[in-house]
């Protein structure tokens, strides 16, 4: 259940984005993780849930976007079938990942509400 | 006004981060990596599900290395079970009790380093928490990933735990002795390796009779001569990027709960 230790790592991340604007509420928080990250995705959701009441995220959503697995031929970049052997048939060399195993923290949104209207 | 996600709200402010979660503890791992590299030793990160064998091929190791420095760390939710075997087996190591955590991080092999001299060392042994998922997903600073998969679990582990297969610099197959009693085949573990893992390696052991132990050896070996292929400090000291040295023999005087200051811990 590492999960629970990467929404921690993640909320701390949020702290320190929305830092920038110290009177806003954090209303969406937008992650990618790819498929071989060793991520759950439904188990990163409830630990967010879990997790997020008395932090900067008490009121935010997570949004999660998944990145599928995606393996080419360094050389002639050619896409490899899923489930095949990981090495390009033509140029007998290994495949490399070029994405799939991402866990990214992409972008946060905060509500500003009336406060800012202003702006000072 | 948000023009990303559509809801048109003239309140809500995008702000871009594009970073990677655990970058606090990829900062730590590179920490770690500096030591490492200072003390001249090969970091291998052990892994696999619980009773693969780790522990025992460690002792299997120990028993028959010719010439090579080991030492060990070993990843335990509660007990220092495996720390005690590999002592008795003539490995310095030290229990890293985990508590609840899945999976060892870089935090905690740190603070592991101060209770175990690396100086002077060929290998040092980090054995993870048992586990075939989340080890994976933290890095320690280790120059290699060491998968051990017994025979006992089934040839299709690597397609149904791609995420650790996909990191391993090598597997280790390991109870052999066992395969006479069961239906092991061979070829389709080897199929499944190479569905996961871009540059397959496998060396098939056994710790009970030393079957293989020697190739393993020879691996280990000839990456700890990469190592020392690469240039290593003249002066046989650390540098870190933030201004402290630490000495050959890992002092830790100063004050390190965090490996880099909150101020310039974005150097990298
Ligand atoms: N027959 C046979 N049994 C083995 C061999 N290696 C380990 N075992 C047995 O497998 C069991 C688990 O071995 P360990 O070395 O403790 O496994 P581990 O991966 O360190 O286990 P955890 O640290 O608890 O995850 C023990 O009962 C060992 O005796 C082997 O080469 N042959
Ligand atoms: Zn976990
Ligand atoms: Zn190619
Ligand atoms: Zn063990
Ligand atoms: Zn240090």
């Amino acid at each position: 259940m590492h999960e629970y230790s990467i929404v921690s790592a993640l909320v701390d991340q949020v702290a320190v984005a929305a830092r920038a604007h110290p009177t806003g509420t954090v209303k969406r928080v937008h992650v990618a993780i790819g498929e071989l990250a060793g991520v759950e995705l439904e188990l990163l959701a409830t630990a967010f849930e879990t997790f997020r009441d008395h932090t900067v995220c008490a009121q935010a959503d997570l949004v999660i976007e998944p990145r599928p697995a995606c393996w080419r031929c360094p050389r002639c970049q050619v896409e490899l079938a899923r489930g095949a052997v990981l090495r390009c048939g033509a140029c007998q060399v290994p495949a490399r990942l070029v994405t799939g195993d991402e866990i990214i923290l992409q972008r946060v949104e905060l509500d500003l509400g009336d406060d800012d209207q202003g702006g000072t | 006004m948000c023009t990303d996600c559509g809801c048109g709200d003239p309140d809500v402010v995008p702000l871009e981060v594009q970073g990677r979660i655990l970058s606090d503890n990829d900062e730590r791992a590179q920490h770690n990596r500096e030591h490492f590299a200072a003390a001249g030793v090969l970091a291998v990160n052990l892994m696999g599900s619980p009773g693969a064998g780790k522990t025992a091929i460690l002792e299997a190791t120990a028993r028959h290395q010719r010439g090579l420095r080991l030492a060990a760390l070993a990843g335990d939710l509660a007990t220092e079970r495996d720390a005690a075997r590999l002592e008795a087996a003539g490995i310095p190591a030290r229990a890293i009790t985990t508590g609840s955590a899945c999976h060892l991080d870089a935090k905690m092999v740190h603070h592991a380093l101060h209770a175990l001299p690396i100086a002077g060392l060929d290998v040092l042994f980090i054995e993870n928490v048992g586990n075939l998922v989340c080890p994976a997903v933290y890095d320690l600073g280790q120059a290699a990933n060491v998968v051990a998969l017994s025979v006992t679990e089934g040839e299709d582990k690597p397609l149904k735990y791609p995420t650790m297969f996909l990191k391993a610099d090598l597997v280790l197959l390991t109870k052999t002795d066992l395969l006479p009693h069961l239906d092991f085949d061979l070829a389709a573990v080897e199929d499944a390796l190479a569905r996961a893992m871009p540059e397959p390696r496998m060396i098939a052991v056994s710790a009970r009779t030393g079957a293989g132990v020697d190739a393993w050896l020879a691996w280990l070996a000839e990456r700890r001569a990469r190592l020392t292929s690469a240039a290593a400090p003249s002066d046989g000291r650390l540098h870190h990027g933030h201004g402290h040295v630490h000495g050959p023999g890992h002092d830790h005087g100063h004050a390190h709960a965090r490996p880099h200051d909150p101020d310039h811990d974005r150097h990298r």
